[in-house]
């Protein structure tokens, strides 16, 4: 197999009294994997996020990047790389500033912003609506209102248009449906997974919807008390039921 | 007639803090108590400079530069020192006072016979207190064009972002610390730029002209918000502008019932207050239902 993009070597993380969060953890990450991530509560998944995207230090360990040790990197310098869709749609995305407005500062990512006029166009607006119109959720018709007056889903689908504006080396789905109703939930979900395959884009997606776990990705790692206990992918992955995955959840 | 263009006059002019003050205040949605002190370093730097024959036009520029220090200091103090904002700025409001008399001198300076950005041929023919309409209106015009061009590109948007949704600003890869310090020296610095125009108009400057100052601007914040309502960001600039020409006029006003200049600060305070609460009290005191009442002939 070729070498990991992302490569986690002997993690650890810790919290107050050295109670460990992650607990050596071992992790490679290649290109195009969708990896679906499942695990109690505490079990670290969110922890593993914070690690990646560079928000949470190590006590030790390396977390490394084509082979280049990044473990030191601040959380900023690491968004050229990684993009993050967050749970709570309140996250994701700038309120009082528009959809159009959100996407255009998206599309620096990893890029200098300077004194440049922003470049808010009209052939920009029609471009964003061919973006958004994939979304199917009316976003296209919204381009001009500020995002704190979306709903939920819309402003889920905008956080998630953002992320992937910028082809990111790794795209970190932090419970992005979670918030949402079960209709639009799956909706997103298809989206998600629309992009995710067309794009070839390499994302981990934490949930808690086993069938959801099971149905999308060629990947899927269950995480207990800060270690991977499962790790499978293709016909492996295939062959797996929730049964079979809640007697991980008990290990 | 003339007290009402003085009062325009003094709305123009002091609109440059209420501008500089929605930086920091709505943009990035914190109170900077700096600006109470890099108003009088403003004016300080700028008077001296005048007094020992320094062109009034450069003295202005270099009390803009004074003032993004100050800015810059109370930027590091809360993104790098973790201090909390409010008490960041009180920390170098505080310090800026000694400054202020090391750079004076004493605890005023005239600027009697000496020559200022108000003593051009030109504004000397206008009648009185045109002047300080001709020259507030160039200024706020110039630095309201130059904010909504600086707002309208990436690093504008970036600063607008980074007020509007912090961790967002940061997931997307802005430099989050970076725009809070930028904000916080852009806008003291157009504060004491300010301080150094008034001063200039007032014909002198005091080591207390900065007390009551962020009352001041944020009163011209609030009432044109409370004026206009829903706005675009360009036009609520302009909304600023127009509610500090607006508590100019409620401060004649309150003048003429009788109150003193001693009262100013109470008045100014109260001023604020009212138009912070005005939103409440409407819905309160039901006046939309009582005006509409009384247009409408049968319930």
């Amino acid at each position: 197999m070729t070498s990991p993009v992302f490569s986690l070597q002997d993690i650890v993380v810790t919290v107050g009294d050295n109670v460990r969060i992650l607990d050596q953890l071992n992790f490679d990450i290649y290109a195009g994997d969708f990896i679906t991530v499942l695990g109690t509560n505490g079990a670290g998944k969110s922890t593993l996020f914070n690690t990646i995207a560079g928000n949470l230090p190590v006590a030790s360990g390396t977390l490394s990047h084509n082979g280049r040790n990044i473990t030191n990197t601040t959380a900023v310098s690491r968004t050229n790389t990684i993009a993050r869709v967050f749970q709570d749609p309140k996250m994701g995305t700038a309120p009082r500033m528009t959809v159009a407005e959100n996407l255009l500062l998206a599309e620096k990512r990893g890029q200098k912003r300077t004194l440049r006029p922003r470049g808010l166009s009209k052939d920009k607006l029609a471009e964003y609506a061919q973006l958004t119109k994939v979304m199917g959720n009316n976003l296209d018709t919204r381009l001009q209102t500020a995002t704190g007056d979306l709903s939920g889903g819309q402003r889920q689908a905008l956080s998630f248009l953002m992320a992937t504006r910028v082809k990111p080396e790794l795209l970190l789905l932090d419970e992005h449906t979670a918030a949402l109703d079960p209709k639009t939930s799956e909706q997103l979900m298809h989206a998600t997974n629309d992009q995710v395959t067309r794009n070839h884009l390499t994302a981990l997606m934490i949930t808690h919807n086993l069938a959801d776990a099971l149905k999308y990705g060629n990947r899927l790692i269950i995480l207990n008390a800060g270690k991977i206990v499962l790790d499978v992918r293709d016909e492996e992955k295939a062959a797996l039921d929730e049964a079979k995955i809640l007697t991980y959840f008990m290990a | 007639m003339s007290i009402i263009v003085s009062s325009i006059g003094q709305g123009l002019l002091w609109a440059v803090l209420g501008v500089a003050l929605f930086l920091t205040f709505r943009i990035l949605d914190f109170p900077d108590m700096t600006v109470e002190g890099s108003f009088p370093l403003g004016a300080a730097t700028a008077v001296t400079m005048i007094a020992h024959g320094v062109n009034p036009y450069l003295a202005t520029l270099a009390a803009f530069v004074v003032g993004t220090l100050a800015g810059l200091t109370t930027g590091l103090l809360y993104t790098k020192g973790r201090i909390p904002i409010l008490l960041a700025g009180i920390l170098v409001m505080t310090a800026s006072l000694s400054i202020n008399l090391r750079i004076m001198g004493s605890a005023n300076i005239s600027l009697l016979n000496q020559k200022s950005i108000f003593s051009s041929a030109f504004l000397q023919h206008l009648p009185k207190y045109f002047d300080s309409v001709v020259v507030g209106f160039i200024i706020i015009t110039m630095i309201t064009l130059g904010l909504v061009f600086f707002l309208q590109t990436e690093l504008g948007q970036a600063f607008i972002a980074t007020g509007d949704n912090p961790t967002m600003a940061q997931s997307i890869g802005i430099k989050t610390d970076r725009m809070t310090i930028m904000g916080l020296m852009l806008s003291n610095g157009l504060i004491a730029f300010g301080g150094a125009v008034i001063a200039q108009n007032n014909g002198y400057a005091d080591i207390n002209m900065g007390i009551g100052i962020i009352v001041i601007a944020l009163a011209s914040i609030i009432i044109g918000e409370v004026a206009f309502g829903d706005l675009s960001l360009n036009e609520r600039l302009v909304a600023v502008i127009v509610g500090s020409i607006l508590y100019r006029l409620v401060l004649l006003a309150v003048l003429q019932l009788g109150f003193s200049t001693n009262d100013l600060n109470l008045i100014s305070a109260v001023v604020l207050a009212v138009a912070m609460m005005l939103p409440r009290l409407r819905h309160a005191l039901k006046l939309d239902h009582v005006i509409k009442k009384g247009v409408i002939t049968h319930d």
